[in-house]
This record gives structure tokens, C-alpha cells and sequence, in this order.
């Protein structure tokens, strides 16, 4: 996973509340069983003027030349809510975002969002608005920065706002971590847990055979 | 259970089953916890399963790990691999393939236990009080009926729980619903759900695990609570729990993957123990009162747009909704303010979906069904949650009834739930629906969807237009 230190990119206005991972993948859009091969369909409900089509919706914020090469989206309220497909996610990262700023997020699509190496930082919904006003006079000369280390986010104006993020997704972040990696690095505590857990609730643990076969 | 833990007071039920779970804790970082069940399904299972595969990485306990196909399995009679999803089938076959090798447990196509996730863990007993269990789908919540922590959760981090037996979790805050009172006549689980989320909004909940009480959750059956909790996702809560109870004793002993004998006997002992400590503290507190509820339905695209059936389409100001979202939602739907819903002429109905397609919600839409007929020019659909729901229903002759009616009778699976890109009810066809979610296209492209119980769908599939059961049942 690639490493989150300080991003300075065309930031694009998604303000509308409960933006669903439908709307953020369609699922006729999910044809592959992979991870790759999704960022055709970001946004396709709204990004094309017909459904399964591919000809581009001028109005939809991501065609529009000013827009070109956005990297953070500016998000309304419980921003992901809905399916907790992992392809939503996928489809932005492959797509090339890198963060979103907004009010809030479904719990599941801010893990998510962090496992894959984007940002999700919460700002309050007037400090969105006012970056989206700030982009708005001319996003590719007006980026947004987004400095995960010390938790801002800067304004080409030069307004910044601190965001809250837990210490173990800054980490996974910065570093690039693979979740997994940092668990098995407890493999005894886990350990210590299976052996005490089996004596107290024995019935959790089902006989490979007879817990697989009938 | 540390002796700390135990020593902090009175403790609420989410409490003691998380500090069950601790491997470890560390102040400000998200927590590693024991998962005891984990669920995939061919959607996104087998992508879990190859992730795995090739970061070389062993499934640390494949007892405790279930496959089904669901989501975007046939539901027509007579189904096999095929699809109606373009590119559905790899999905099937490789997660096949994936299940097979990786050695666990597969509910596959023709598999007589086969079903929707949600319903079949809960059949099977999978899913057990106290325990943990997670799936990569949303409406995972559902299972929390049973008293367990049960919650969605995205692939990646379904590799991490199939790898190591564990998740890294930041602790949720709590929050207690109390549903207070008796239900009126005609109002299910369904409609409390809805109240709910109408009321408090659909991120009302937001990270919350909610632990459902009061009186209408004691006196709720499984099945029903079973659809109280599936709504939790709805609120953007983690989950939704009940505490379990002698009903939950009851409806899983016996099951297959519960267990037997003298376990049964110390399982049952240790489940007693999972309820809130009298003076618990929860970070929040919701009080509905359960008595006063109408039958609901939804108006908009969002299960927060839901009112009594019996009502009228809001005018702006009433809908406490901003205009864009308003007007976008009206325009969707194709609806004006002040429209009384029960004028609204329908398209088709549906009953089926994690929510609603036990066998006691096929019973109460069946007996509202038995001896009369679908309109004219409605599509109506019936898919029992299981195979297991489904031999049941067809026991009962629940299936001559939904056929006598002019409903189709499928098979188990997510079906037109939600829009895999085959079968759909077609733009702009206005459809009644048991199911949870009417986001925009959720059932196909432009469909509209009104969710509902599965008795306002059968009521409504007669009528030929949104109906209020209640007054077909007098
Ligand atoms: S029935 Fe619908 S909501 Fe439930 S698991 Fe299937 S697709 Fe999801």
C-alpha cells in the first residue's frame, strides 16, 4: 500500500448528504472478481449520460475540465453509507483518489477507506463548504493540501482545519501498513486468548469434520 | 475476562461480550478482537479468499468459516450456475473453487441448508449468544437478534479476520433503543425499524452498537427481532443486539452447528449472564413508544423517507429534509407533495430479502393472500430467505397459496433485493417491497422502490396500489 504523507491536488465538491456506495459503484458496474478494472465505473449512475454507457455527463463535477486530475473529494454528511462493498473504495483508489474530506462517514466505508490507503478526514460541514467555495474560483489553481502528520488540511486560501484520526489509522497510513502485518506481530497474545477462550466458551470451537461435513 | 473489567460496575451487554473478546488494548488505538464466526458469500468471498491465496497466508480455524451463495445466485425454478448478471457466474465458480480448496464449510447452489447469509446462520446456529461474527455485507447486524455482535465489514478486512481470527476495532459507543408497549394491531418489527430511522434519521446511529429493548423487543419473537436488527445498518449503527433470552435458548437448540449435551447445558448457563447490568450506562438513550406506531412505509430514497402508510407524501418543510435532496428524491420517485400513498397505483411487489423472507413472514403475507388475487398488471414475486424457509412454506402450502394469488414462487436467494445487473423490474415501475433499502436504482436502474412489511406488500400487490393491510384483514 502506498504511503500517505502530505497531498497538494485538485480537490472536487461531492456535497450532497449520504452519498451510497451505490451511487459510488453501481453494482452492474462490479462485473470483475477482482480488485482492479473498477474505475470505469465510479460514479456511473452520474457520470455517464446513460446507464451502462459511457459517453460522459458534462454536468457530473469529474468531467468538467476545471476538475481534471482530482485527487481529494469534498463529501457531505455520512458520506459511503449503504453496501459496505470494498469496490466503492477500490474504484476511487483506482480512479486516483486519495482522500476525502467530509462531516462524517459510514463506519464501514472509513475502514475501508484506510485499508486502501486513502484518507477519510472529518471536518465540520461549514469548513467543507468553505474549502469547496475556495476551490470553486478555480480548482486547478486552487488545490487542497492535506498534511496527514500534523492532521490538516490547508486551503489554497490558507485557512486550515485540524481533523481527528485515530492513532493506529495514521499509522497504517503513513506507513503503508498492512493490517495484517501489525496483527501477526501479536500472534502470542492471540495465542494466549485461544487457549484461555477454549476452556471458557469450548462451544465456539467446532470440530473441523463435524463443523464442515453433515 | 479480565478481573478489571469485572471489578468497573454495572456493565451493558455489548460491554461484557467486547471484553470477552480482547486479545489486546491499547489507550487511543483500535482494539484486536476475537472473531468467533466469519460468513462469506460469492460476491465477495471468493475475492477475500484469492486475496488471501496470494499473499500466501493460511486461514487461521476454517471450522469456524461458512460460505453461502446469495447474492447474486438464479432464483428462477430450476436454476444452475448461470446468471442473469452478466459475468455473474464467474463469481459463483470461483468462489466455489476458493471454498473448496481453502477447506471450509460451503452452502452451495443445491445445497439443502443453501439461503441468504443472513438467514441461514441464525437456521444453522451459526451465529450463537455472545459471540462474535462478522461478513463482508452490510445487513450482517441482522444476526445480532441471537445476542451476538454481528457487524459488516469490507474485504480487506475479511482477509484480516480469515488470516488471523481476529479484527482491529476501535471500540463503538453505545446506544439504547427502547421500544416501550404493545404493538397495534397490523405493525411488525418492519415498521419500528422504519419509525426509527424516520425519526432520528438514517445517520442517526452513526457507529453505534445499538442494544434494542423494551417491552416490544421481550415480547418480539426471533424472527421478528431478527428484522428489528437487520435495519440497524439503515442508521448507520456498527449493529444492533438484543439480549438474548429463553426464546433465543429455545429457537437455537437443536441446531446443527449449536452445540449439544452437556456443552448446551454450559453454553445456555454462560448466556444467562448477557444482559445489561441493572444501572449500566449507555452514551446514549432513544425512547419509542412501541404502542402508538402505524404500519410504515417509505416515500423517498432513503429508509429515513418513511411514513404511515396511511399518510401523504410530506411538503417540504414537514419532510425536515434540505430542498436538493428533497426535490431529488420526489423527482426520483416521481411523486408530489401531498399525494396520499395509498393512491399511488403500483407496478409490482416483492417479497423476500434478509429482512423479511422468513417463514413467519411468508405465513402473515400468505394469510392475507389466501383466497384472492394479485391486480391486474402487477408483478408479483415471493422468494423464501432459505431453502430451508422454503420446504417449511411448502409443508404448509404456503406456495399454493403466493401461486393461487399470482405471485411467482422462487428460489432462496437476494433476488431483486438489490440490482446485480440482470433482472430488474424495469425504469420507473413502481414496486412495494419487505426489503431494507430504496436508495436510487437499488432494484434497477430508475425502479422505484417503497419499502414496507411483507403484509403491506401482499396487501398492497391486491389492491393494485399502496394499500394499508389492516384494512384488507377486517
Ligand atoms: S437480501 Fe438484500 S440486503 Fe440482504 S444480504 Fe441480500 S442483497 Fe443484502
Amino acid at each position: 500500500m502506498e504511503p500517505f504523507r502530505k497531498l497538494t491536488a485538485v480537490a472536487a465538491p461531492i456535497l450532497r448528504a449520504n452519498v451510497d456506495t451505490d451511487a459510488i459503484i453501481p453494482s452492474r458496474e462490479m462485473k470483475s472478481v477482482s480488485k482492479s478494472g473498477l474505475a470505469d465505473g465510479l460514479f456511473a449512475g452520474w457520470r455517464y449520460t446513460q446507464i451502462g454507457g459511457r459517453e460522459p455527463n458534462p454536468h457530473f463535477v469529474l468531467n468538467q475540465p476545471a476538475y481534471r486530475g482530482t485527487r481529494i473529494l469534498l463529501g457531505g454528511e455520512n458520506f459511503g453509507c449503504g453496501s459496505s462493498r470494498e469496490h466503492a473504495v477500490w474504484a476511487l483508489a483506482e480512479y486516483g483518489i486519495r482522500a476525502i474530506i467530509a462531516p462524517s462517514f459510514s463506519p464501514i466505508f472509513f475502514n475501508n477507506c484506510v485499508r486502501n490507503g486513502i484518507l477519510p478526514a472529518r471536518l465540520p460541514e461549514g469548513a467543507v463548504q468553505s474549502i469547496a467555495e475556495d476551490v470553486a474560483h478555480d480548482p486547478q489553481s486552487r488545490p487542497v493540501s492535506v498534511d496527514l502528520e500534523s492532521q490538516a488540511v490547508v486551503a489554497h486560501g490558507g485557512a486550515c482545519w485540524r481533523f481527528e484520526l485515530d492513532s493506529e489509522a495514521k499509522q497504517m497510513l503513513l506507513e503503508g501498513l498492512d493490517a495484517v502485518d501489525l496483527t501477526l506481530r501479536q500472534r502470542e497474545a492471540i495465542e494466549r486468548f485461544l487457549s484461555r477462550d477454549t476452556a471458557e466458551r469450548p462451544w465456539i470451537y467446532l470440530e473441523p469434520t463435524a463443523g464442515g461435513d453433515r | 475476562m479480565t478481573g478489571s473489567s469485572r471489578a468497573r460496575g454495572p456493565r451493558t451487554l455489548f460491554d461484557k461480550i467486547w471484553e470477552a473478546h480482547l486479545v489486546s488494548e491499547t489507550p487511543g488505538r483500535a482494539s484486536l478482537v476475537a472473531i468467533d464466526r466469519i460468513f462469506l458469500h460469492e460476491r465477495t468471498g471468493s475475492v477475500a479468499l484469492k486475496g488471501l491465496k496470494q499473499a500466501g497466508r493460511p486461514i487461521a480455524d476454517t471450522a469456524r468459516v461458512f460460505c453461502t451463495m446469495d447474492h447474486i445466485v438464479d432464483t428462477f425454478p430450476g436454476r444452475s450456475d448461470e446468471t442473469r448478471m452478466p459475468g455473474g457466474k464467474a463469481f459463483i465458480t470461483e468462489t466455489r473453487e476458493a471454498a473448496l480448496e481453502a477447506g471450509i464449510r460451503l452452502f452451495d447452489v443445491r445445497d439443502p441448508d443453501q439461503g441468504i447469509v443472513h438467514v441461514i446462520s441464525p437456521e444453522l446456529g451459526i451465529v450463537l449468544p455472545g459471540a462474535t461474527l462478522v461478513c463482508p455485507d452490510s445487513h450482517t447486524c441482522t444476526q445480532g437478534a441471537l445476542g451476538a455482535l454481528a457487524w459488516g465489514i469490507g474485504s480487506t478486512e475479511a482477509e484480516h479476520a480469515l488470516a488471523t481470527g481476529t479484527l482491529r476495532v476501535n471500540r463503538p459507543s453505545t446506544l439504547l433503543v427502547r421500544f416501550e408497549g404493545t404493538l397495534a394491531p397490523g405493525v411488525t418489527a418492519k415498521d419500528l425499524s422504519l419509525a426509527l430511522v424516520s425519526r432520528h434519521g438514517s445517520a442517526g446511529g452513526n457507529g453505534c452498537a445499538i442494544e434494542y429493548g423494551g417491552s416490544a423487543v421481550r415480547d418480539m419473537d426471533i424472527e421478528a427481532r431478527l428484522t428489528l436488527c437487520n435495519m440497524a445498518t439503515e442508521f448507520s449503527a456498527m449493529t444492533g443486539i438484543v439480549a438474548p433470552d429463553e426464546k433465543t435458548f429455545a429457537y437455537l437448540e437443536g441446531r446443527r452447528y449449536a452445540p449439544r449435551g452437556e456443552l448446551w447445558e454450559r453454553a445456555v448457563a454462560s448466556w444467562r449472564r448477557l444482559a445489561s447490568d441493572e444501572g449500566a450506562r449507555f452514551d446514549r438513550e432513544i425512547d419509542v413508544d412501541a404502542g402508538g406506531l402505524a404500519p410504515m412505509i417509505t416515500w423517498g430514497t432513503s429508509p429515513q423517507h418513511a411514513i404511515p402508510v396511511t399518510g401523504a407524501v410530506p411538503a417540504l418543510e414537514a419532510s425536515g429534509l434540505p430542498r436538493e435532496s428533497y426535490d431529488r428524491a420526489l423527482a426520483y420517485m416521481g411523486l408530489e407533495p401531498g399525494t396520499p400513498l395509498g393512491e399511488l397505483p403500483i407496478d409490482a411487489a416483492f417479497i423476500g430479502s434478509c429482512t423479511n423472507s422468513r417463514l413467519s413472514d411468508l405465513r402473515r403475507a400468505a394469510a392475507l393472500l389466501r383466497g384472492r388475487k394479485v391486480a391486474p398488471g402487477v408483478r408479483a414475486i415471493c422468494v423464501p430467505g432459505s431453502m430451508h424457509v422454503k420446504r417449511e412454506a411448502e409443508s404448509e402450502g404456503l406456495d399454493e397459496v403466493f401461486k393461487a394469488a399470482g405471485f411467482e414462487w422462487r428460489e432462496p436467494g437476494c433476488s431483486m433485493c438489490f440490482f446485480a445487473g440482470g433482472e430488474s423490474f424495469g425504469p420507473r415501475e413502481r414496486v412495494v417491497s419487505s426489503t431494507n433499502r430504496n436508495f436510487e436504482s437499488r432494484q434497477g436502474p430508475e425502479t422505484r422502490t417503497h419499502i414496507a412489511s411483507p403484509e403491506t406488500v401482499a396487501a398492497s400487490a391486491v389492491a393494485g396500489h399502496i394499500a394499508d393491510a389492516r384494512r384488507l384483514a377486517s
